[in-house]
């Protein structure tokens, strides 16, 4: 067999240069990003069709939504990507100590995700207290459910759809922070350095379309209504 | 091509490298992960096959005859989504394109061959939960799994297990994508080009992009079918507001490009046999390749052609309708260059190339009465008859499932370094090609008669067809028992196919039958196409002399 490159431990046997195995990498993650696109875009889609045909209702249901607990949220994540793109520059330097800095700056991640979903806990926690839930859940008899959605007897569609949506993100949010644990993990066993720093990128790329699918569900779920 | 010199005899090939069932579970080897699949999906294929043996014993006469209305309701549902979801989707890409994409590409393995070997334990976690499903009482929705019925309380629960097991194997099938998107663009051996790739590979990068892009829209739909089932959120219910078109509109999002998922990689196969077994370089070599991609781009905008009575607008049907005969246009450039590339040649009557024949007939009948379903007015007659049984039929068995059995025959040297009883091929090929014009065929005149997809019960006047169909379908059945019997006998034969039994040029047939485990001894160097049949450097009987810049006098 030939292949001097087997005396790099970073490449795999498959590969021939690292460049190749790092430019494998990348379009692997983008693709499957396309792929979260398309998962996302139904939904996307479902709830701008039902919005066209049921404007008031949506409207009044989105009041229903907390503004700034949302913008709080949306803020949280906007750091979170920040710090998560620090953590990938830093993995790629050949610089003493660099792995210790994209452990914490992962971990300061780690920590924002966190924050967002105790928020989006305080959020779910007055829905399920009101009664403004999905399908068989909802549950207009509840004294503390909204009066001005009782008109609409099909409310529950909007409510539907704000958790499908934000719960499906959730479960997102949670796999990101489980793989950006993996990273921390790994930084703290020195592994990143300019030759070996792919995974940092392709959760650093995963978590910022986290990020970007809850910039569009923002608007169109609290703002727009 | 300096190749093939150094590779008989000496290395040992991928299915000597490690023994006993544990080296099989966890290997990373495409070319075993592809062996794993290929005998994995024949499985489903059996599966699926006994159950369309019994829906058409059920059909033999007017009312029962083997199964009440119910069983032959979760028959068919059973039939179509084990030869959907289990067989047909991975039958190509995952089986033969696992084990040959690398080879062709002078690669070692595909990109991610850990996400390689997911994939395939995904797609058994998938099946595992299909046949719990069956095991639990079965589904009776079709395979279709259509709103608002399959939501309705007349519907069993399984129905969310068997939703959650295509479900599953949309992952599977998103992961094999991936893996050969990116195998394509960075895997590929010095001299590879773009245009010098195997029209195989073109299809089953095509396929690989709908897989990626279309099967999460079914992912989310099934998702959605389940919470709405579960939870009742009302997104597919009409009496709160929801619409059960909607589902279909999801649902064929998907459904329509999967029917390129399934035929693109066939019509690979047969650019590749086609071009073997009549001696020629492909004909239009660029134009088929980029007609593989055309129909890939098409089939995303042409789904509402399965909704014409569904109550959508007029406008949307039109558009759709007209949209749907562009889709006619690469698959005529793709039949006309296998022409071109036969015409003239010096065609060879092998079982592959028999395979590839029966696929341009039937896939010509298949695709033109498709025509007559793509038009609003004849379809509105037509949709949900047995004309588009068998239209479908000619397609998906006519054409992909012949060029499947084209592609196991023609590379199954390749993969085993076995040969099979060519004599027996030839028998099953004509029994399988008999066999299925007359169980189809018959039902395309029971179609325009009037009679209805999927019912249990018939008018006394149909039963003749309906017999002559069920004949049919047992003579298919017993040609491909016999095809599994000469198969299976071959593997216990002495590996002595020779490294390239067909003469071939193309790069899989370079390196030794079955190859190494890296596929080649040394990266190739290529320096002429897969078709390059008179090209100097192109001296498959020669290369044994290892001198790679020989001239053929
Ligand atoms: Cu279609």
């Amino acid at each position: 067999m030939s292949g001097s490159h087997h005396d790099n431990p970073y490449l795999a046997h498959h590969f021939d240069t690292p460049r190749q195995q790092l430019e494998a990498n990348k379009l692997g993650i983008w693709l499957f990003l396309g792929q979260e696109i398309m998962f996302f875009s139904a939904l996307f889609v479902g709830l701008m069709i039902f919005r066209s045909w049921y404007p008031q209702m949506y409207h009044t249901a989105a009041h229903e939504l907390s503004v700034p607990q949302g913008a709080f949220n949306t803020i949280v994540l906007i750091c979170s990507s920040l710090t998560m793109a620090l953590a990938v520059r830093w993995a790629q330097m050949d610089v003493p100590n660099n792995n210790r800095t994209v452990f914490w700056l992962c971990l300061a991640t780690f920590a924002l995700a966190g924050v967002f979903l105790v928020v989006k806990y305080f959020e779910y926690s007055h829905k399920i207290h009101v009664g403004t839930l999905p399908g068989k859940f909802f549950d207009p008899s509840n004294p503390e459910f909204p009066a001005a959605l009782k008109q609409f007897d099909n409310a529950k569609l909007f409510f539907g759809f704000y958790f499908c949506l934000t719960g499906l993100h959730g479960i997102h949010v949670l796999a990101g922070m489980g793989v950006i644990g993996w990273i921390m993990v790994r930084a703290r066993r020195n592994e990143f350095n300019s030759k070996n720093f792919a995974a940092v990128e392709c959760v650093g790329l995963y978590w910022h379309l986290v990020d970007l699918v809850w910039i569009f569900l923002f608007p169109l779920l609290y703002l727009v209504g | 091509m300096s190749v093939a010199a150094t590779a008989s005899g000496r290395v040992p090939h991928y299915l000597e490298a490690g023994k006993g069932i544990k080296s099989w579970l966890v290997t990373l080897d495409h070319k075993r992960i592809g062996v794993m699949y290929l005998w994995s999906v024949l499985g489903a294929f059996l599966l699926g096959g006994l159950a369309a043996i019994l829906v058409r014993t059920e059909l033999w006469s007017t009312g029962q005859t083997i199964m009440d209305a119910n069983a032959y309701n979760r028959m068919f549902t059973l039939h179509g989504a084990a030869m959907v979801f289990l067989f047909i989707i991975p039958s190509v890409p995952a089986a033969l394109g696992n084990i040959l994409l690398p080879i062709m590409l002078g690669a070692k393995d595909v990109a991610f061959p850990r996400l390689n070997l997911a994939s395939y334990y995904i797609y058994l976690v998938g099946a595992l939960f299909a046949l719990a499903a069956i095991a639990f009482g079965g589904v009776d929705t079709g395979w279709t799994f259509y709103t608002p019925y399959s939501t309705s309380d007349k519907v069993a629960n399984t129905a969310v297990m068997m939703t959650f097991a295509a479900f599953v194997l949309g992952f599977s099938s998103i992961f094999t994508g991936i893996n050969f998107i990116v195998t394509v663009h960075k895997l590929r051996a010095p001299g590879i080009t773009w245009f010098r790739m195997p029209l195989f590979v073109w299809a089953i990068y095509s396929t690989a992009i709908l897989q990626v892009l279309a099967t999460p829209v079914l992912a989310i739909t099934l998702l959605l079918f389940m919470v709405e089932r579960t939870f009742g959120i009302g997104i597919f219910d009409a009496t709160i507001g929801g619409d059960p078109v909607l589902f279909q509109h999801f649902f064929w999002f998907y459904s329509h490009p999967a029917v390129y998922i399934m035929i693109l990689p066939g019509m690979g196969i047969i650019s590749e046999l086609t071009s073997t077994f009549s001696r020629r370089p492909i004909f239009g070599y660029t134009a088929v390749a980029f007609s593989s991609v055309a129909l890939a781009i098409f089939s995303f905008l042409v789904w509402g052609h399965h909704m014409f009575v569904s109550g959508q607008s007029e406008y949307a049907s039109a558009l759709f309708s007209f949209l749907t005969f562009f889709v006619a246009l690469p698959s005529g450039v793709k039949m006309f260059n296998w022409l071109g590339t036969m015409y003239k040649g010096s065609i060879s009557f092998a079982s592959p190339n028999l395979y590839a024949m029966a696929f341009m007939f039937l896939f010509s009948i298949g695709g033109l009465t498709g025509i007559f379903l793509g038009a609003l007015s004849t379809d509105v007659h037509l949709t949900d008859s047995y004309f588009v049984v068998a239209h479908f039929h000619y397609v998906m068995m006519g054409g992909t499932i012949f060029a499947f059995f084209g592609g196991i025959h023609y590379w199954w040297p390749k993969t085993f370094g076995v040969t099979y009883n060519e004599g027996l091929a030839k028998i099953a090929v004509a029994l399988q090609f008999i066999g299925f014009n007359i169980t189809f065929f018959s039902q395309f005149i029971l179609g325009t008669r009037g009679m209805p997809r999927r019912y249990f019960n018939y008018p006394p006047d149909f039963e003749e067809l309906h017999r002559i169909s069920t004949i049919g379908s047992y003579i298919v059945f017993a040609g491909f028992l016999l095809t599994a019997w000469y198969l299976i006998a071959s593997l216990r034969k002495e590996k002595n196919a020779g490294d390239n039994p067909w003469h071939s040029v193309a790069l899989e047939w370079q390196t030794s039958s079955p190859p190494p485990v890296e596929n080649f001894v040394e990266t190739p160097k290529i320096k002429h196409g897969p078709y390059d049949y008179d090209h100097p450097d192109a001296a498959p009987l020669v290369l044994a002399s290892a001198s790679s810049n020989r001239k053929a006098s």
